[in-house]
């Protein structure tokens, strides 16, 4: 059966809580600030608010439920979406399908965890039962040693070089410079990158992100609804989900996104030509390059050579992750799965200051998340336009 | 107080009589005898801590002890052997406690005890004694010095392929002994009798013709070398076990002091 | 290839000795099927009962046909490194001071992608042996050996902090009249143990090998009577600060029922079985529990050696039988109370043994080589859990498929 469109609903005020390394605050203080500046965009109460949909690590022993009450908000929709990277295009595709069947009339999405000392080992060695029965006792290097195994197949498999995961990082740092919000402030070479210390093999310092606390979020809206209340908003053209895709595959070389590519761009009504910037889910270069190929950029294996073809920068044939993604801007817990969605966002409604991509009107966002085991089990897309003002 | 005990604390307390200690510390590492493994052993002694000043017992210091009737320095009551077993008060609980003091004589046999590890105290050597010291009085003490208890570690029990070799009675020998009405006999060594003692008709003369007789036994004795061969006193009290059959116990002898020349009076 | 662990440096005494850590412990209910494995050597998967899928990591359903009827059994070993990696960095404090640490992916020709630690001898693209063995932290986990055995295999880092490997370190064997002490010591020797120290209680009883063991060459024959708390802690004072592997050889058994035989035997046997093993690891076990990351000769073992009928008696030897379950007990506790230490409490069973006291009795019955050999072996491996000779397992599988039928048997009520 052919997908319905998403024709009435948009997304809109786009909101970055600046990220610190280490907060002694917490999830809800950090969700609390987004939900703050996304309500006054649009001119909202907290208690005239009907549609809330949350993301966090960190919230324990709360659950959203306990949010409403804690943050004095009375919705008659609630979501939770506990996917990671893949959050924020799997909290909008069911946002707007509420907003489009008149379930609720607004939804504010919001991602945010905290980051005190140690809560980052502590959420590695729970992250899931099969991580902690299967991977974490094995050198406890968590999903940086997990991916690093996934890196050294597929650069076997595809002859892929660190030089090539380093051209990402690099434009990538070039990016986040004109970020703001970024926490890397310092510009990286290529040899910077190539003699970092090792992490994990292959991976060196600058393959990996720095956790952090932050938050992140936007609203869902009939376009009715926006246009009174004059937000800036982008329409969306396509979206797509999967979980524990290609369970056969003895090592991940491909996500759930070349299951579904197809189905986005034939929903979409375009093709990867006419993407005017891309924003992935950064948590690793490599998982960057598998997305260029599994989102129909280049063909499988060709990821490297892609990478070396194109300008990654805001101002390049190719622009990549144009706030810096999680690499250089950081990654605040579930939030991380937000920031490129966000910042397209931003883009496409022509918010996005210095880091705006010249008229930027369709953006492809992708969401990668949770490594239960050997793999990252949720792959998320979606295609947004707006008018590029 | 009569004289008589007066003169005796006097003579304590101006060491003109000497206490001697014939006893061996009890210690978990002190040998006890040895039966082939399928009969029932005799448990050496053992020593727990309670508590020591801590936790178990903040001001206190103690320890729980066991050991069998026969382990360390001990005293042989007559129903131990079963020639024994039907003599009247046999037990230590029951024995008149007037025998746990009484006159002692010491015969030295530590000379052919140094040369042969089987030596035997005959009637031969009784008799040569009495014609030294005079004929055992009756209701004695008799120990046999062999300065056995001067060896340490296996060659205590001195034990071989075919048993243990240790100097002991012959049967004559106590027969001699039994006709003097002694009160008791003890030894150095692990047991009354010789280390082969088993080969003697009846087997273990000591025990089996000396209980049957209801006479003691001392065991594990040491410092037979400081006492007189005659006119010391022996102090060898039990403990009064209900119905034991021995009871290591602290052997005292008190002993006229050596004069200057080093004979005793 | 692995080259020979040299022998380690006498110690600087200004050093702070390394506290011992343990590796992340905490695993799901099924996942401890690989630990119950790995405890007695054994390479088990999850295999469906109703589709045969072979399952890893363990789980509660069938990822093929959702059936929850998933069984442990025996599992092809084989496999090929299809990923690696060499990590260098780890926020868990046991890996931070063991770094670089390395694992990988290994395809295992049953199926499943394991992710497992890699011993140094192999790489991306060789076929390995996998194996299932428990860390310090007392858990079952996966690692990846060469295919083919090669002389110095065991000396490798990562595969040495997984077993008790008696190289160039210092034991213990605490009863010197036990028959197999000889063969142990021989054996020890074989697999490069340092030292070895021998107890011996009573030495003024015969029937001691003293003078033949205490001739041989870095063997000391000590006093250690584990009857005695003041001997073992003599002995623990002397040297307790040395002791890497602790072997309890002390035993004391006689044949006979409950009826007809008498308390004096069934205290002793309980003395020297049961609270022997308590003294000795209250004198031994707190120092041995702070040195397990001490280097190369780091505490990391402590034997005993059990009869099988402390799983289920013998009435034939209704008191020593007792006297092994409640040494069993003991030892479990022990166990959980070495587990922060991640010293490794090692049971060796065994059926009758070749000796006076089981005389009687048909064949076959258990040398002392062979005794002694498990117990080697148990510390190479790194095993908990050691059934030695045809008895011990005959009868740990029967005891395993149904306790109380094995119970009729042994009492006479099995045609």
């Amino acid at each position: 059966m052919k997908r319905q469109d998403y024709s009435g609903v948009v997304v809109t005020a786009p909101v970055s809580v600046p990220y610190v390394r280490y907060s002694r605050e917490t999830a809800h203080w950090w969700i609390a600030r987004a939900l703050k500046q996304v309500l006054a965009a649009a001119g909202l109460k907290p208690r005239d608010l009907d549609g809330f949909s949350v993301s966090s690590f960190t919230l324990f022993p709360d659950t959203p439920v306990g949010l409403t009450q804690h943050l004095g908000l009375s919705p008659r929709w609630l979501d939770s979406i506990p996917m990671g990277g893949a959050s924020g295009v799997v909290a909008l595709r069911r946002a707007a399908r509420a907003v489009q069947a008149g379930d609720v009339d607004v939804v504010a999405c919001i991602a945010g965890d905290a980051n005190r000392i140690d809560s980052f080992r502590q959420l590695l060695s729970s992250f899931s039962r099969f991580a902690m029965d299967a991977s974490y006792p094995y050198g406890s290097g968590g999903p940086n040693a997990s991916f690093a195994l996934i890196a050294d197949a597929y650069m076997a498999e595809y002859g892929v070089t660190r030089e090539d995961f380093g051209r990402i990082a690099v434009a990538q740092r070039a990016n986040a410079l004109n970020y703001p919000n970024a926490i890397m402030t310092s510009p990286l070479t290529l040899e910077q990158y190539l003699a970092a210390r090792p992490i994990s093999e292959p991976f060196g310092l600058y393959d990996c992100v720095m956790p952090c606390a932050g938050a992140e979020g936007f609203l869902v809206m009939r376009e009715d609804e926006a246009q009174a209340r004059g937000l800036a908003f982008a329409r969306i053209s396509a979206t797509i989900e999967r979980h524990n895709a290609f369970p056969e595959d003895p090592v991940q070389l491909r996500g759930g996104w070349a299951v579904d590519v197809d189905e986005l761009y034939e929903m979409a009504g375009c093709g990867p030509g006419d993407i005017d910037l891309l924003q992935t889910y950064d948590d690793y270069p490599v998982i960057s390059m598998m997305q260029f190929e599994d989102l129909g950029f280049c063909a499988k294996g060709e990821g490297a050579r892609f990478v070396r073809d194109h300008d990654l920068t805001i101002a390049g044939d190719f622009p990549h992750n144009t706030s810096g993604g999680q690499l250089s801007a950081g990654q605040a817990g579930a939030a991380g799965g937000y920031l490129g969605l966000v910042e397209a966002i931003r883009q496409v409604t022509g918010q996005a200051g210095p880091t705006q991509v010249t008229s930027a009107r369709t953006a492809m966002v992708s969401g990668f998340g949770m490594i239960n085991y050997d793999r990252g089990l949720c792959s998320s897309a979606a295609i947004i336009t707006g008018d590029g003002r | 107080m009569t004289d008589a005990l007066i003169d005796l604390a006097r003579a304590l307390g101006d060491g003109s009589v000497e206490v001697v200690d014939l006893t061996h510390t009890l210690d978990p590492d002190f040998p006890v005898i040895v039966l082939p493994p399928e009969f029932g052993q005799c448990a050496r002694f053992r020593m727990e801590e309670v508590s020591a000043y801590d936790g178990r017992g903040p001001a206190w210091k103690w320890h729980n002890i066991s050991m069998n009737e026969h382990t360390g320095t001990h005293f042989d009551a007559p129903i131990h052997w079963v020639s024994g077993k039907d003599v009247a008060n046999g037990a230590v609980d029951e024995i008149d406690p007037s025998v746990f003091v009484g006159p002692v004589v010491v015969i030295d046999c530590s000379e052919g005890a140094a040369t042969d590890d089987d030596f035997e105290l005959t009637p031969e050597i009784i008799h040569a004694w009495e014609a030294r010291h005079g004929v055992i009085p009756a209701d004695s003490w008799v120990l046999m010095r062999t300065d056995w208890s001067k060896r340490r570690g296996a060659a205590y029990l001195n034990m071989r392929d075919d048993g243990p070799h240790s100097p002991g009675p012959t049967p004559a020998a106590i027969e001699l002994l039994l006709a003097r009405d002694i009160r008791g006999f003890g030894t150095e060594t692990v047991g009354t009798d010789a280390g082969q003692g088993t080969h003697y008709s009846p087997p273990y003369p000591a025990h089996y013709l000396l209980h049957g007789a209801g006479k003691f036994g001392l065991q594990c004795l040491r410092n037979l070398d400081k006492l007189p061969p005659t006119g010391a006193m022996l102090v060898a009290p039990p403990l009064k076990i209900k119905g034991g059959t021995g009871s290591p116990l602290r052997v005292l002898a008190l002993v006229p002091a050596r004069t200057a020349e080093g004979e005793r009076p | 290839m692995t080259g020979a662990l040299p022998p380690p440096k006498k110690k600087n005494p200004q050093l702070r000795q390394v506290v011992p850590t343990l590796p992340p412990q905490m695993r799901s209910r099924a996942a401890l099927g690989l630990t119950a494995a790995a405890a007695r050597g054994a390479f088990l998967l999850q295999h469906c009962a109703e589709c045969g899928a072979v399952q890893y990591p363990p789980r509660d359903a069938c990822s093929a046909c959702l059936s929850v009827e998933l069984d442990w059994r025996e599992t092809s070993r084989d496999g090929r490194v299809i990923a690696e990696t060499r990590i260098h960095a780890s926020p868990d404090p046991y890996y931070r001071e063991r770094l670089p640490w390395r694992t990988g992916l290994v395809q295992l020709t049953a199926g499943p992608t394991v992710l497992c630690h890699l011993h140094g001898d192999i790489g991306r693209g060789d076929a390995v042996r996998m194996d299932l063995k428990l860390d310090k932290a007392g858990q079952g986990v996966m690692i990846a050996l060469p295919a083919t055995r090669s002389a110095d295999m065991a000396d490798d880092g990562q595969l040495r902090a997984l077993t008790a490997h008696p190289k160039h370190r210092r034991v213990l064997i605490t009863d010197i009249r036990s028959p197999v002490t000889r063969p142990l010591i021989e054996g020890l020797f074989r697999a490069g143990a340092a030292q070895i120290f021998v107890g011996e209680s009573e030495s003024w009883r015969r029937g001691s090998d003293h003078a033949a063991i205490a001739a041989l060459d870095r063997v000391s024959v000590l006093p250690l009577d584990v009857s005695d708390a003041a001997s073992v802690s003599r002995l623990a004072a002397e040297i307790g600060g040395k002791t890497d592997i602790l072997i309890n050889t002390a035993r004391h058994v006689r044949p006979g029922g409950v009826l007809g035989a008498d308390t004096v035997f069934a205290r002793e046997e309980f003395e020297i079985n049961a609270l022997g093993l308590m003294r000795l690891a209250q004198a031994f076990g707190p120092a041995m529990a702070s040195r397990t990351a001490d280097g190369v000769n780091s505490s990391v073992a402590f034997v005993n050696l059990l009869s099988v009928h402390a799983l289920s008696a013998d009435p034939h030897y209704g008191a020593f039988s007792a006297s092994q379950a409640a040494a069993l007990s003991i030892s479990q506790t022990l166990r959980a109370e070495f587990r922060a230490s991640g010293l490794r409490m090692i049971n060796v069973f065994a059926g009758p043994t070749d000796d006076e006291w089981h005389q009687p009795l048909p064949p076959p019955k258990v040398p002392a080589a062979a005794l002694a050999r498990s117990v080697v072996e148990a510390l190479c491996e790194g095993l908990e859990e050691v059934f030695c000779g045809d008895v011990a397992r005959d009868l740990e599988a029967r005891w395993r498929s149904d306790p109380k039928v094995l119970e009729r048997e042994l009492s006479g009520g099995g045609a």
